[in-house]
Order: structure tokens, then sequence, then C-alpha cells
């Protein structure tokens, strides 16, 4: 499969906030493409140059082989736009605001009329067209701004954070829907920072962190890369640091111990890599017990996406969401996106 | 929710456009044309569903009027020259300063798209050329300026201004055209460059009732102090403002009548004319680049 979003070395900044460092990726023909990591790591930021809105310091972005950066309107035509926090206007009807979109992408109105009434059909809203948008729930909104995203048939459907603000049946429905497009052949962007999200959706992945993309792969690939199962140990519900280097030290003589991290964030809680199928709870419970120290809960898993996280940042992602919603500047970021 | 679809309908509606052939064909003329339609069909369904803002403008310019009007009843007529009364003074005043404050307030509803990430859809859209959001503004103020002008000419009608001729509506119709494609565009101009409403806002505050006072609409320049004059013989709503009194006293006007008495000589009708259309061009043009800037 050809490659048909090329991204690199994308680099942008906002006054002395260097939003993108470095970022380089590229989305294959007709697959779902996850971008994923905390917010404020800078996915916004990137699809605003992809999708135009912004004009990045330095890099590369083609689009089906044309560049973003200088011929943005035939870029325009073929991405479709889904942004994170639904813009509509509140008085017109959904499907006047879809006749808007169809004039905006110079739609035939025969074919515009014919398209409209297929997307209505086949997200379900035709009960809601003719209301006023501002009457809508969250999800029939994003509905309504998926079949906007779609009248003109783009190569590539480019969604912000998608489900933020659902509830999980309108989850759920865009979920399926997305799958569905991706059959019929078309391309699908998405960000997200939810790690269950692109597990779910993606055939392939970038983790962007702080502005640099450090993970790409698909999601199986990036989990079976870093090996071993993944244990988490809290020795109490919250632990002292000295006991938990304690038990690191300890621990980490055991032979099936690959690598252990004190996760201070979660309460001096201690990850452990070990060898697969080596049956290790119960030789981590008899060395605990050894050196008189108490087990809270220990849990074994297959590495998981936020592993593949952890690995890359040394932090997982809700921390790393935690540590970077103190950093944002919300109010500066809003102003940003109004540009 | 998609009982009624059939599988292989779903290929067919979702498909991009490259694998099903939709042949869309460039034509930036009458794309531009397409989109401009359809923003200015945005505005009026907003005008119909939110109609108070018509109403405020039409009831407020009949306010002017009729207060005003009272303010100075009863000075003697020879102070505004041609035995005029201060109501038929006023008239032309009133005109040009009610279509200056809707096309200065025409920035509004494109910043809170702004705001709202409505733009957003408009600049992500391969626009034939991004002026249509320009050119659908102006329609919409121009639309709204000429209800409002019909209005205070029929009001001020009723209280004894007088009614132009044919070709005097043509006139007044003109040069409110004229005014407003120039401050339409100031005020988009704002709406691009500011950060935010309450900005946009407080330069429309700032702007709005000083320029109507630095005019002719309300005394004529002989009234004012001589740096006054100056202002006011700068001010484009003083160059709307004159030929349509002109108009209203004296019917049979024509295109080189003096129009317009300044510090720097007299102006006629067609000079005048062509300033505000200078006006409009440079206040177009300087806006240009601003809006590039944005629409980069």
């Amino acid at each position: 499969m050809s490659d048909v979003i090329t991204i690199k070395n994308l680099q942008k900044s906002y006054g002395d906030v260097k939003a993108l460092k470095n970022i380089s990726f590229s989305v294959k023909t007709g697959e779902i493409f996850g971008l994923l990591g905390p917010n404020g790591a800078g996915k916004t930021t990137t699809i605003r140059c992809l999708t135009t809105l912004a004009q990045p310091d330095s890099g590369e972005i083609f689009v089906g082989g044309i560049s973003a950066i200088t011929q943005p309107k035939q870029v325009r035509q073929k991405l479709g736009y889904v942004a994170q926090e639904v813009a509509i206007d509140k008085v017109l009807t959904g499907k006047e605001l879809l006749k808007l979109q169809a004039s905006l992408y110079h739609l035939p109105s025969f074919v515009a009329k014919k398209r409209i009434e297929q997307l209505l059909t086949l997200l379900g809203l035709e009960e809601y067209c003719d209301r006023q948008t501002g009457t809508y729930s969250g999800g029939i909104r994003k509905r309504l701004d998926l079949a906007a995203g779609l009248l003109h048939q783009p190569q590539v459907l480019v969604l912000d954070e998608p489900s933020v603000g659902l509830d999980i049946e309108s989850r759920m429905i865009v979920w399926d829907f997305l799958r569905q497009l991706q059959q019929a052949g078309t391309t699908v962007l998405i960000t997200s920072h939810y790690l269950e999200e692109i597990d779910a959706l993606a055939d392939r992945l970038a983790i962007i962190d702080q502005g640099e993309v450090i993970a790409e792969g698909s999601p199986s690939n990036l989990k079976d890369d870093l090996g071993g199962d993944r244990i988490t140990l809290k020795i109490r519900e919250f632990s002292s640091l000295e006991e938990a280097k304690t038990a690191q030290e300890k621990l980490s003589q055991l032979p099936f111990v690959e690598n252990i991290i004190i996760n201070q964030a979660q309460g001096n809680s201690l990850n452990l890599i070990v060898t697969p199928k080596s049956n290790p709870i119960s030789k981590i419970e008899q060395t605990l017990t050894e050196i008189n120290l108490p087990m809270f809960s220990i849990t074994q898993s297959r590495p998981s996406l936020d592993d593949v996280y952890l690995a890359a940042t040394g932090k997982n992602l809700i921390d790393a969401e935690i540590e970077a919603s103190n950093r944002r500047d919300l109010k500066a970021e809003k102003k940003q996106a109004m540009k | 929710m998609t009982q009624s679809i059939l599988p292989n309908q779903f290929t067919e509606i979702l498909a991009p456009n490259s694998e099903t052939q939709i042949e869309i064909k460039n034509n930036a003329i009458r794309d531009f044309f397409q989109e401009t339609l359809a923003l200015t069909t945005r505005l009026f369904i907003q005008l119909k569903r939110r109609p108070s803002s018509l109403v405020a403008g039409v009831i407020q310019p009949f306010m002017w009027l009729i207060l005003f009007g009272a303010l100075f009843y009863q000075a003697p007529p020879s102070l505004f020259g041609n035995n005029l009364t201060y109501g038929q003074f006023l008239a032309p005043g009133i005109i040009i300063f009610t279509a200056f404050s809707g096309a200065l307030n025409a920035g509004l509803p494109i910043m809170f798209d702004r705001e709202f990430g409505f733009l957003n859809r408009l600049l992500v859209a391969p626009l034939a050329s991004r002026f249509s959001i320009v050119a659908a503004s102006t329609i919409y103020i121009i639309s709204l300026s000429f209800i409002q002008t019909a209005v205070i000419i029929t009001a001020s009608a009723f209280i004894g201004a007088g009614l132009p001729r044919f070709g005097g509506l043509i006139a007044i119709a003109l040069i409110v055209f004229l005014i407003v494609l120039g401050v339409t565009g100031l005020s988009l101009g704002f709406a691009f460059a500011l950060p935010g409403h309450i900005e946009l806002l407080a330069v429309i505050f700032v702007i709005n009732l000083p320029l109507l006072f630095a005019s002719t609409a309300l005394a004529p320049l002989s009234f004012m102090a001589e740096w006054l004059q100056i202002i006011a013989s700068l001010n484009p709503l003083t160059y709307a403002i004159e030929p349509i009194r002109y108009i209203y006293q004296n019917p049979h006007w024509n295109f080189v009548s003096i129009v317009m008495n300044t510090p720097w000589g007299n102006f006629n009708f067609v000079t005048v004319l062509s300033l505000l259309f200078i006006f409009d061009v440079v206040i177009l043009l300087s806006i240009k680049p601003l809006l590039s800037r944005r629409f980069a």
C-alpha cells in the first residue's frame, strides 16, 4: 500500500513554546491510523498543520503526493475534517448545515442532494435533520459532523479526538462507522488520548509525546517489541519510596525479572517486566515475605499500549496527562486555535 | 440505524472520490458564486430565525430621528440654511449613521464564528477565494442597510423632510452602498486582526459615536470649532452625508452640482462619489494582506 499522508520533520512554535519539535510519520492508503498521546502532546497542532489551518515553521506535509504547504487548496479538497469541538451553527438545521458544507466544497446541487440524503440515512439522522442543530445531543452533533466531513468523498477523513464528550453508546456508533468507512476504502486518521480507542480502531499508530513521535507501528508490533509480561505490584496502597526501593533491590535479583521501575505517581508501585510464562507471582510473594514486606495487590498482563508509552517516556499516559494539564496554558491555546 | 441500507451501498456512499469518479470540475468564478451564495444564505436564515437585530436596527434610527429632531426643534430655521427645520437637516445624517453602525458591526458574526470554531469549517474547505466570506457579509449588511434606509426615508417624509425623486433615491442607494462596502471591509479586517470579541466591541465602541459627532450628521460644519471642521472634512461619513443632504434640498441636482464645502475646497457630486470609491478601494486593499495572513 502506498502512503497517502507523509509528514516529515514538522516543527512549529507558538512564541517560546515549541509545540512540535520533530514530527514525522506516514499513513498508508486505506488504513485507520491513530495519533496517540496525552493532551498537550502536539496532536491537535499536527492536525492543524495537516488540514492547512496552521503553517508549520519547517518540515513537509504531503497528502496524496501534494504539498499542504505550497498547494493548500488541492489538499483541502482531499481531506475531510471533523474537529474535536463540533462547530455547528445552532440556528441552522442539520440539513441546512450540510447544504452549506456541500456548497463550500462546490458539489453540483444534484450531487449534493443525493449525498446529503445518503449520509443522513446512513448515519441515522433523518428524524433530526430538519431540527435546528442547537437542539442536538453530543452524539447526534458528532454524527452530523461526520456527515459534513464526508459529503465530498474525501480521500482521508481526519478526526480530532472523535470520542471526547460522547457517551458510550455514541462512541460505539462512531467506532463502527469508522470501520465501515475504512472498509469502503477511505483512509482514516484519528487522534486520541484514549488508549482503548486507538487499540480498538487503529491498524497503525504513532505515539506523540511533548511534540515528538516516540514510536510508530501497529499496536501488536509495538507491544511485541517490548517483550515480557507486565506486573504491577503494590506493597501497600501507598508505599514509602524507601520500602519500594528495598523491594526493587531484592526482586531484581530474581532470575525471571528483566526490569523494575518505581512509579512514584502511583503510590510508589513497582512495574516489573518479567519473562513470559515464568509463573512469577508466587515467587514474588515469597520474596516479599522474606524481607517482611506485605503485598497490597499484584496484577500480571501482556504488554499494553500504555506499557509502550511507559517504556518510551518513563511515565504512563494518565500521569503524563495530569502533568501536561498543569503545564498547559489553555487560554493561550484557545487563542491559537482561533487564528 | 443502518437497517435500510444494503452492505454494498455502504461502499458506494463511503468510498473516496477517486474510486467513484464523481467529476468535480474547477471553475473559479462559478465556485466563488456558489460559496458566496451559500454563506449569504446562512446569514439570512439566521436573520429569519432571529429577527431581533433587524427589529432593533429599524427602531433605533427611528428613535434617533425623533429624539434628535426634538432636541433642536425650537432652533431658528435660518440656522441650518434654506429655511430648513432641524428634522429636515437631520434625516440624511441618520440614514448614513445607521448604515455606518450596521456595517461597523459586520465583523461580530465572523468574530463569533472564529471563537466557536465555525470559521475553521470554512477555512479547511477548498474555497475558490476566502474573499467570499467578505462578500457574503457585505451583501447581507447592504441588504439590511437598504431596509433601514427605506424606513428612515419614509419616516422622514412623514415628519416633513420631503421625499427625493427616483433619481435621487438611486443616488442615495449608491452612496449607502459605497459607505457600507468600505466600513464592512474595515470591520471584517478588525474581526480577523483582533484577539477576541471583547476587543472588537471595544473598537466598535470607540469608533462609532465619535465618528458620528465628528461628521456633519448632527450639525453643519459652520457650527464647529475649526479643528473639528478639519476632522469632519476628513471623515468619510461627511462625504456620504453631504451629497444626500444636497439631494434632499435640491430636487434639480446634477452630477456637477457642488454638494460639499470643505476648508480645502468645494466638491461636486462626482468628486465626492469618487472619493468614497477610493475610500473603499483603500480599505479593501489594506485588509487584503491581513486576510491573506490569516488565510495562509
